[in-house]
């Protein structure tokens, strides 16, 4: 491109002006280049920036934007998984059909009710320890770098070393039941037990993630504060209830939104804690999730236009889950 | 000098020019967004370097799922000492229902197919189906007879035109393994004839036994390992089950589905069955615990149960004749049209399912031969298994493989099944009513359908 700019430029200057003394010539190249080389900067600065950011954008439109158009697209057919390409418009009719869908709205319910067992205990327990965390203790390196290993461990092995422990006859949970005097419990076959079990594999993989979080929202706290409220005659509760909860509000309100987000898309646990090997959630669909349920009509059944109506009717069950929770964060924050 | 008249910012120390610099970008950009395509682009290409190892050899690779033993049985070593140019690597999957749904995947996008692919028999009617087109015919391959293989088994592997798109390997010819030991204590008697007398040709009768063994066994043992190990068992010896002959979905309709169903709810019931899910690890466990006393057993299952059991297990059990004969399991091995080896996988599959290999995998592995040229050479007539002593077993599961009726098959066999199954009568066994079992199974099958 510069090179032609050149040729371009010097015959029609050399025949308008043959007579020109070389040092103006001189200057005015000089010049010419000044200028060529500004205008290369600015177009740098302009579209340089673009070319940085396209890996990205080039890598969302291929893997974000555009399964997410064709799902919607293919949400509107009949398509099976044995001839993809072989579509059947059929309008709206897979989305009408959730409404009388018992077994989309068991999957909701059950969806909504793991991500309660699961997600308050967790946060909470995760408050605790990131508190005791806080203290001076010997170690501390070594009790974060433990509280992470969950978080570390694939989704797969811890299930299926959960599933083991709930096992109904040969399992140790309902073999120390037994030693308390508690009859055994059908762990997968039983819908609230079955849905405690599964959230007990969502607590213990991401409470020690949600305490090292809440722990370094902690340090972040100046002393002062503490040192204050401990000459007002605070004790070490009232100091965690007046100090240290309303100095994590933000935070805990990131794991609330993170969290709430995990405990929709909830799959890999319930999908292998099911006693049958099948995506349905156990016999009852006692603990299919909508995850789940997606997986199911997608993979097993090979409906695939029902699993995008699926898919899509969750991303927007997800995005009035979002403005409600960006609705509270601003109640409380205008609040505080 | 030049450099002074440059903005502050552009001043470097030193590298290339800004167009180089931007030529850089630009081509960061081109790469990472061909490379991203590339990914994305048909991975079963043409290119053969992908295909071909060094030193000239052809790598053959297969799709397998499970334990089909061709490894376990020496068969490729010996391939590649008959073919020097050859090289065989597998990718095996553990479960079928984890192959099954990439295989599809892959089928139907013609891309990432391996150049021999196993079907599963589960699986096989909607294959044929949907997917014959991408497969080659593997009747007109040299060396293929068709009169080597049962005649069921050929036909379920053949599309209406006459493409047979797979070869069978094995097939599961069903018997009734059972515990000498229990039967005994139970006051059962324990030589296989009599105990086939017991049940034969009807599987009311089967369960009559199982009350009496109840009776006098008591808790601690079942007779029978699992309610969907028995329907499967009954459903498997039916002509019709799930379809008829026109492909229509009949399970609700036929007599045969909901008589099986009825029967296995009642043993159920009646605790003859454990509260179990078959192939998990804690029916596993049951085996290892000696817990139940029979259970339905094409040969592979012999294998299992070695797999399972404790040392002590060797021998106690025995293998009779089921009230009516039916196959459960057994695989094809297909060849893809758009594989890189088309030809030589060929050769590979026809000499890997031919009687004599077949025969070889059976006295290695259990997989019972789907070759009835291969019913009458020794390693099958002389079998014997670790778990049954000197039961003559080659010789009962000739005679049931005979037997076998050609059953309709259908594409959605297996969602039926497993519907009937994991959320049927498995229910029962939970304290569920019969009728209750059968409306959450039909209700989960017909939404399961239900395109």
């Amino acid at each position: 491109m510069a090179t032609r700019h050149d040729t371009a430029a010097l015959p029609s200057k050399g025949g308008a002006a043959p007579g020109r003394p070389p040092g103006g010539s001189a200057k005015d190249q000089d010049e010419r280049r000044r200028a060529r080389l500004s205008r290369r900067w600015q177009r740098d600065m302009r579209w340089s920036p673009y070319a940085f950011v396209a890996p990205f954008f080039l890598l969302f439109l291929a893997f974000g934007l555009f399964p997410l158009i064709y799902t919607g697209w293919a949400s509107l057919h009949q398509v099976e998984l044995t001839a993809p390409t072989d579509m059947n418009w059929v309008g709206l009719r897979n989305y009408t059909r959730i409404f009388d869908d018992d077994f989309f709205w068991n999957a909701a319910k059950n969806t909504l009710t793991i991500g309660i067992i699961s997600t308050v205990p967790q946060l909470l327990m995760a408050m605790g320890i990131a508190h005791i965390l806080n203290y001076k203790l010997r170690a501390s390196t070594f009790y974060r770098v433990a509280m992470l290993a969950p978080y570390a461990t694939s989704i797969a092995a811890a299930s299926l070393v959960f599933v083991l422990l709930f096992g109904r006859d040969y399992g140790m949970i309902n073999w120390a039941l037994d030693f308390v005097g508690i009859d055994p419990v059908d762990w997968q076959g039983e819908k609230w037990p079955s849905q405690i079990a599964v959230s007990t594999i969502i607590i213990w993989r991401w409470t020690g993630y949600n305490a090292l979080i809440y722990l370094a929202a902690m340090q972040a706290i100046p002393q002062d504060l503490y040192e204050s409220a401990a000459l007002d005659g605070a004790s070490r509760w009232q100091q965690f209830l007046h100090v240290t909860l309303p100095s994590l509000r933000p935070t805990i309100l990131f794991t609330a939104v993170v969290s709430t987000i995990g405990a929709s898309q909830v799959f890999g646990e319930p999908l292998l804690f099911d006693a049958n090997k099948g995506a349905s959630g156990g016999a009852e669909h006692q603990f299919q999730t909508l995850g789940l349920y997606l997986y199911e009509q997608g993979w097993v059944n090979q409906h695939l236009g029902r699993a995008s109506a699926i898919a899509w009717t969750m991303f927007l069950i997800l995005i009035v889950i979002g403005i409600i929770n960006y609705v509270i964060s601003r109640r409380l924050r205008a609040s505080s | 000098m030049r450099a002074r008249t440059l903005p502050l910012s552009r001043q470097r120390s030193g590298g290339g020019t800004p167009i180089a610099r931007k030529a850089l970008a630009i081509a960061a950009v081109v790469s990472l967004g061909t490379g991203l395509l590339a990914g994305c682009a048909d991975d079963g290409g043409d290119d053969e370097s992908g295909s071909s190892s060094g030193e000239g050899k052809t790598t053959i690779t297969l799709g397998l799922f499970g334990t089909m033993g061709f490894k376990e049985a020496g068969l490729y070593a010996e391939y590649e000492k008959l073919n020097p140019d050859i090289k065989i690597a597998e990718n095996v999957v553990e479960r079928n229902e984890n192959y099954y749904p990439a295989l599809v995947n892959h089928l139907t996008t013609n891309s990432g197919l391996m150049d021999v692919q196993a079907i599963e028999v589960a699986n096989i009617a909607e294959v044929v189906g949907t997917q014959a087109d991408k497969f080659t015919d593997m009747s007109k391959v040299e060396g293929v007879n068709k009169a080597d293989w049962l005649d069921w088994k050929w036909q379920q592997a053949t599309t209406k035109d006459g493409q047979t798109i797979g070869l069978g390997t094995d097939v599961g010819p069903m018997a009734i393994c059972y515990r000498k030991d229990l039967f005994e204590k139970a006051g059962l008697p324990t030589d296989r004839e009599e105990v086939g007398k017991l049940w034969a040709g009807d599987w009311n009768k089967f369960i009559e036994t199982g009350r009496k063994y109840k009776k006098a066994a008591g808790k601690d043992t079942f007779f029978m390992d699992s309610p969907g190990g028995l329907l499967n068992a009954v459903l498997s010896s039916e002509k019709q089950k799930f379809y008829d002959a026109s492909g229509e979905v009949i399970y609700k309709s036929n007599p045969a589905v909901k008589d099986a169903f009825d029967l296995t709810a009642g043993a159920a019931k009646d605790g003859l069955v454990q509260s179990q899910t078959q192939f998990q690890p804690a029916w596993d466990q049951t085996i290892a615990n000696n817990k139940f006393a029979t259970v339905a057993c094409p040969p592979w299952m012999l294998g299992y149960l070695k797999g399972k059991s404790q040392p002590d297990a060797a021998g106690k059990w025995d293998v009779a004749v089921a009230p009516k004969s039916g196959n459960w399991g057994g695989s094809f091995l297909g060849v893809p049209k758009s594989g890189k080896n088309v030809e030589e996988a060929q050769k590979l599959v026809a000499w890997l399912t031919a009687p004599e290999q077949q025969a070889k995998l059976f006295k290695v592995q259990g997989s019972f031969p789907s070759s009835q040229a291969a019913y009458d050479s020794p390693e099958v007539t002389g079998a014997k298994n670790e778990m049954t002593g000197d039961a003559p077993i080659g010789e009962i599961f000739s005679e049931a493989a005979k037997q076998i009726p050609v059953q309709v098959i259908g594409p959605k066999d297996q969602i039926i099944q497993q519907g009937l199954t994991d959320n049927g009568v498995i229910l029962v066994t939970k304290g569920k009513s019969a009728a209750e079992a059968w409306e959450t199974a039909t209700k989960t099958i017909d939404n399961n359908l239900d395109k």
